[in-house]
């Protein structure tokens, strides 16, 4: 079974390519279909190898696998080559389940779009670039699939492209994770001076003997590695093309936040964990910057009302949860969550674009409430991702979140405890406050669009229960027993066994009374009216401006780089490079110009004359090579 | 070794210059460009001969053609084929083939003259690439100007007679300081040996003292950094660019640069090792001034073929820099992304034309909202432009990747500088493919642009094709050069 790795990526790949060349006979069912089913054998391989994993030799727990020889120059070589263990089998099984039925919820959404088959195109590439992100042997390959999920996160945000916005936001999220990437490459490279190989294997082997803790090659190494980590998972400060993102087709921002691109960060920073134990400092500057992503995060997200956007900012807070978990070592914790996220993130994200499906479009929550009556599968299934995310138990979010907060905690973190603690709060709150401004309460709903509202079709709704059934349940693989829980001995042969935190009955308690108040919080404002929301944010109106414009970093960034760019571009390309360089050839031509007019005399057109002047420099040159 | 019985290499490089002359002999028609095309086809599949029967594992000159031309001084006829120009050939066959077809419509006024200066440009472009006789060389260098003289001043645009004299007169004014320092070279030679020789296998044993080496280097580098064009002798460029038909930029950028790209590694490294150890830091630099400064300008063009102009201007430094990196991976990715800017910018160049040929303006302000009504044109063109911005699994990366490695042994800020180029690349691309491909379709004179038709495909396909191949399985190209610039290195 492990011999069929390869066709893990390469099915998704294959029903790509079909696609574009015979999809045009396929007829708009059949392409969708054919794109569903691609996702959905990647699945089915993907388990095939889960299983296998289970039937290795005792005390072996990878197996590789490889293709052929990519680049070889000089000392320079990287093969193909795929490798097969618990974390890029997990891995493989979330972005190929969740998204196969995002592709399957998609036949629905995207039904009466006419650029249907260059949908499921590029929602296949994006579903293949990240199982060869995931399921890399070597660094390079891993850069392979890491650049490929930013292409197809450009074409998908910017598919609508007739959309100025839409398009804007693709090139955005292209060039800002781009930034990332270069910091990225540049720490592949200095892996590659420093180890004379990018193969993972070779790498953390050697990596203890060749790099001193703390050293500045391991500092420099990582810090790199997760600048790159901060451009695709979307952590201050590059997270700014994330919010946008949401120009998209809904299952792209689905696909996006959920299944693949975003936690590649989180992944990558697992798979090279041995790296990052060799780096104190580097690991710090991981959870720090999780935490404080997370907590501002969340912050924005208290005052948004696009229910795309409030969405958005949540999933970049719940990434800054995952990179507290791995920035403290708890690497089965930060999977867990990167796991459980990607169920209830893509939930409410497919039940928002549910919600919009029924509305013509509508995505501003001040124009909804009241849902639930009329579409109770998706209004039902959206209160099961709120109450996962909000870490109530039993829903998977409880099991996941909770364990990362006392990793913090038992990790001797306590200030970063607390403020994940926080955002806790802040998460149940705002996700409250969306479903009761969603789907409860009275109806604001524009009264030409009321009689319309339905429920989504069932080829929607069902990727919806399978994901609220996960949503519901996958908690339970991370439950606490005596010898860790079942991800943690699952993931163990990779991240050793006591990344993990453990169970804290106390913690436990604390965090889901906060995320209960968080949800009593907005049912007093949001549903029973007892505080009234508008006046809150009159009385700290200024504080209220501040995160309804999201800080204004977007005006910052515009003013700091943008617009500097431009300057210097412009005045590069119309002064410096026509009057500047360009002046001095064309002054050399004048100058030439004008001495040849002098020089005209004895240009007499006499041919005797330019036989004497030939003559006279054959002397000269000979009398120079015979005297010298 | 490829002794071959009969001059096979000689056949291919002189090829076209028989159907130029056969050319001459037709009457005005159709059967012009069908017999034009049809001796550069013959000249590209010729030359894939010449890559199947390629010896990988050795560094001598092979499929070697010589034969005295001037005893006297020493000069032969001598062409042979290593590691490092075999690419190069293969290059210049193929998309001589293609910016022929590519002029079926541009094309209308005085085929006949045109088709004869791109098969004459062809023999001389294929006799720089393969002479091992530096007398040779030149007379090929000097002689691939005439041709593209008379295109870009002929068919070009409005200011073609300004665009083409400074081009000619640009690189004549580098190419003169290089026929002085070849002439010196033969003179120290010949005082050491008292042999007249211009062989350049000959000349490189040499050894010259160290000031003689760096001005010798220095002219001849100031030849080549025209040619390449390396920051700041770039100013030509743009201009020869947009006033040539598109077939001439094809090739100008294509395989025209390459010639200075080509000559730094043929000729200055091992001819002056010492000079052109020490010019590291100097041409690093100006190298990565190129790659950041022609990023800039292109970001702030107005016509799109002029922002492709200047995205040579940045490529190229990528050229320059793995060249002087001086290492395996950096000559690797430099001589590999030679052929990657060849197929790519060449590519561009086609597709600017193509649309230009439809709209008669290059205004990147004409366009918008293109998608929706040429989707085939903005799908070429995305494919392309990702494999010029370096998008892994498409060619572009795997040269700039070893290019990064290359220089980062050299000197990590090297690669960091040179890495903002990466990004800087892409966001003038996307920049330019957004104004254009994407938005709304508003110009009424877009609504009525027609798609790329069968030929304009047969065109693009195979450029599509390589892009890819070297993408993914870059081997077939990076293996045969190995051999040749480890013995080029271990000479230095």
């Amino acid at each position: 079974m492990i011999h069929l790795a390869w066709l893990v990526p390469a099915l998704p790949l294959l029903g790509m390519i079909l696609n574009i060349f015979v999809g045009r006979r396929l007829g708009r069912k059949g392409v969708g279909l054919l794109a569903s089913a691609a996702v959905g054998s990647a699945f089915l391989v993907s388990l095939g190898l889960f299983i296998s994993l289970g039937g290795l030799p005792h005390g072996v727990h990878q197996a590789e696998q490889t293709l052929f020889t990519w680049i070889a120059a000089g000392s320079f070589h990287v093969t193909v080559s795929l490798l097969i263990d618990p974390l890029s089998v997990l891995m493989s099984l979330v972005v190929s389940g969740v998204g196969f039925l995002i592709h399957v919820y998609s036949i629905g959404y995207m039904e009466h779009d006419k650029d249907y088959r260059r949908f499921f195109v590029y929602l296949n590439l994006f579903v293949a670039a990240m199982l060869i992100l995931v399921l890399a042997n070597n660094f390079l390959l891993l850069y392979v699939g890491w650049e490929l999920v930013g292409l197809c996160s450009y074409l998908l945000i910017g598919f609508w492209y007739e959309k100025k916005s839409a398009a804007d936001a693709g090139k955005k999220a292209f060039l800002t994770t781009r930034i990332g990437d270069v910091g990225f490459a540049l720490g592949i490279l200095l892996i590659f001076v420093t180890f004379g190989t990018l193969d993972y294997s070779a790498v953390f082997s050697q990596a203890p003997k060749l790099l001193q803790v703390g050293g500045t090659t391991a500092t420099m190494i990582t810090l790199l590695l997760f600048v790159g980590a901060i451009g695709k998972s979307a952590q201050i400060p590059l997270y700014v093309w994330l919010p946008d993102a949401m120009e998209g087709p809904t299952p792209v921002s689905a696909l996006i936040h959920a299944a693949t691109m975003v936690t590649a960060g989180v992944f990558m920073v697992t798979r090279t964990h041995v790296l990052f134990e060799l780096a104190p400092f580097s690991q710090s500057v991981v959870a720090i910057i999780g935490t404080l992503t997370a907590f501002y995060a969340a912050t924005i997200a208290l005052t948004q009302m696009d229910i795309k956007r409030v969405l958005a900012y949540s999933t970049i807070s719940q990434l800054g949860y995952m990179f507290l978990a791995v920035g403290v070592a708890a690497y089965s914790a930060g999977i867990f969550h990167l796991m459980t996220h990607a169920f209830f993130k893509a939930l409410l994200f497919m039940g928002a674009g549910s919600v919009m499906h029924a509305l013509d479009g509508e995505t501003d929550m001040r124009r909804m409430g009241g849902l639930i009556r009329k579409m109770p599968l998706t209004g039902w299934t959206f209160v099961v991702a709120w109450l996962a995310i909000s870490g109530v138990p039993p829903f998977s979010g409880f099991f996941s979140k909770d364990e990362i907060l006392a990793a913090a905690y038992h990790a001797g973190h306590p200030i970063l405890w607390l403020i994940g603690l926080i955002t806790a709060g802040l998460t149940s709150f705002y996700i409250g406050r969306q479903v009761f401004l969603t789907f409860f309460g009275r109806s604001r709903v524009a009264p030409d669009l009321e009689p319309h509202v339905h429920e989504s079709p069932s080829v929607m709704t069902w990727p919806l229960l399978a994901l609220a059934l996960l949503a519901a349940v996958a908690g339970f693989v991370g439950l606490p027993s005596a010898n860790g829980s079942l991800i943690q001995s699952f993931l163990s042969p990779v991240v050793g066994g006591e990344g993990g935190g453990s169970f804290d009955l106390l913690l436990a308690l604390l965090s889901t009374g906060v995320g209960l108040t968080g949800i009593f919080v907005a049912w007093l404002m949001y549903s029973a009216g007892v505080v009234s929301p508008t006046r809150m944010a009159a009385r700290v109106r200024p504080l209220y401006n501040l995160l309804w414009n999201k800080y204004y970093v977007d005006e910052l960034y515009g003013f700091l780089f943008i617009r500097p760019f431009r300057r210097t571009a412009a005045f590069l390309a119309e002064i410096f490079d026509p009057w500047v360089i360009d002046g001095a050839v064309n002054a050399v031509a004048l100058v030439t110009d004008g001495a040849s007019r002098v020089i005209r005399v004895w240009e007499s057109g006499y041919v005797r004359n330019y036989a004497l002047s030939l003559l006279a420099g054959a002397v000269i040159m000979l009398a120079y090579f015979v005297l010298r | 070794m490829n002794q071959l019985s009969f001059p096979f290499l000689s056949l291919i490089i002189f090829l076209p210059l028989a159907g130029a002359l056969f050319v001459t002999l037709l009457p005005a028609g159709q059967t012009i460009r069908r017999v034009a095309l049809g001796f550069a086809l013959l000249t590209f599949i010729l030359s894939l001969g010449l890559y199947f029967g390629f010896d990988s594992t050795t560094a001598d000159m092979q499929f070697v053609d010589r034969a005295h031309w001037f005893a006297p001084l020493g000069i032969q006829y001598y062409v042979g084929l290593d590691g490092i120009s075999l690419l190069l050939v293969l290059l210049t066959t193929l998309l001589s083939a293609i910016s022929i077809l590519s002029t079926w419509t541009a094309i209308t006024d005085r085929v006949k003259e045109f088709m004869i200066s791109m098969l004459l440009l062809e023999t001389a472009l294929l006799g720089v690439f393969s002479a091992v006789d530096l007398f040779a060389f030149y007379v090929f260098w000097e002689a691939s100007l005439i041709p593209m003289y008379f295109i870009i001043g002929i068919w070009g645009g409005p200011r073609r007679i300004y665009a083409t004299i400074k081009f000619v007169l640009y690189t004549m004014a580098g190419s003169a300081l290089m026929l002085i320092a070849i002439l010196a070279l033969v003179f120290a030679y010949h005082q050491t040996y008292n042999l007249w020789t211009f062989d350049l296998l000959k000349l490189q044993t040499l050894h010259i003292a160290f000031r003689t080496q760096v001005w010798m280097f220095l002219a001849f580098a100031l030849a080549f950094a025209i040619k390449v064009p390396l920051f700041p002798f770039h100013t030509w460029l743009p201009d020869a660019h947009v006033e040539a038909p598109t077939a001439g930029s094809v090739i100008l950028a294509g395989v025209l640069l390459k010639m200075g790209t080509y000559g730094f590694v043929r000729f200055c490294l091992p001819l002056f090792p010492d000079a052109a150890k020490q010019a590291v830091p100097l041409m690093a630099t100006l190298a990565i001034v190129g790659i950041i400064y022609g990023a800039l300008v292109a970001f702030a063009q107005r016509d799109v073929k002029s922002l492709v102009a200047y995205s040579s201007v940045s490529h190229l430094g990528f050229v320059m820099l793995g060249v002087f990196a001086l290492n395996p991976e950096g000559l690797s990715g430099g001589i590999l992304q030679m052929v990657n800017h060849g197929l790519s910018t060449g590519a561009l160049f086609l597709m600017v034309g193509m649309i230009y040929e439809r709209r008669h303006t290059r205004q990147i302000a004409d366009f918008g909202g293109l998608w929706r009504q040429l989707p085939l044109f903005a799908s070429f063109f995305l494919v392309i432009m990702l494999s010029s911005i370096g998008l892994p699994g498409l060619n572009g990366f795997v040269g700039e990747f070893l290019v990064l490695v290359g220089a980062f042994r050299v000197n990590p800020w090297y690669a960091v500088l040179a890495a903002t180029g990466v990004v800087l690349g892409a966001v003038y691309m996307l920049w330019m493919f957004q104004r254009m491909m994407f938005g709304p379709l508003d110009k009424v004179p877009n609504q009525q642009l027609q798609d790329l038709n069968r030929r304009e495909v047969a065109i693009l396909v195979p450029i599509v094709i390589l892009i890819l191949l070297i993408g993914i399985y870059p081997q077939p190209f990076l293996g045969p050069m190995q051999v040749s610039i480890g013995h080029l290195l271990a000479g230095m």
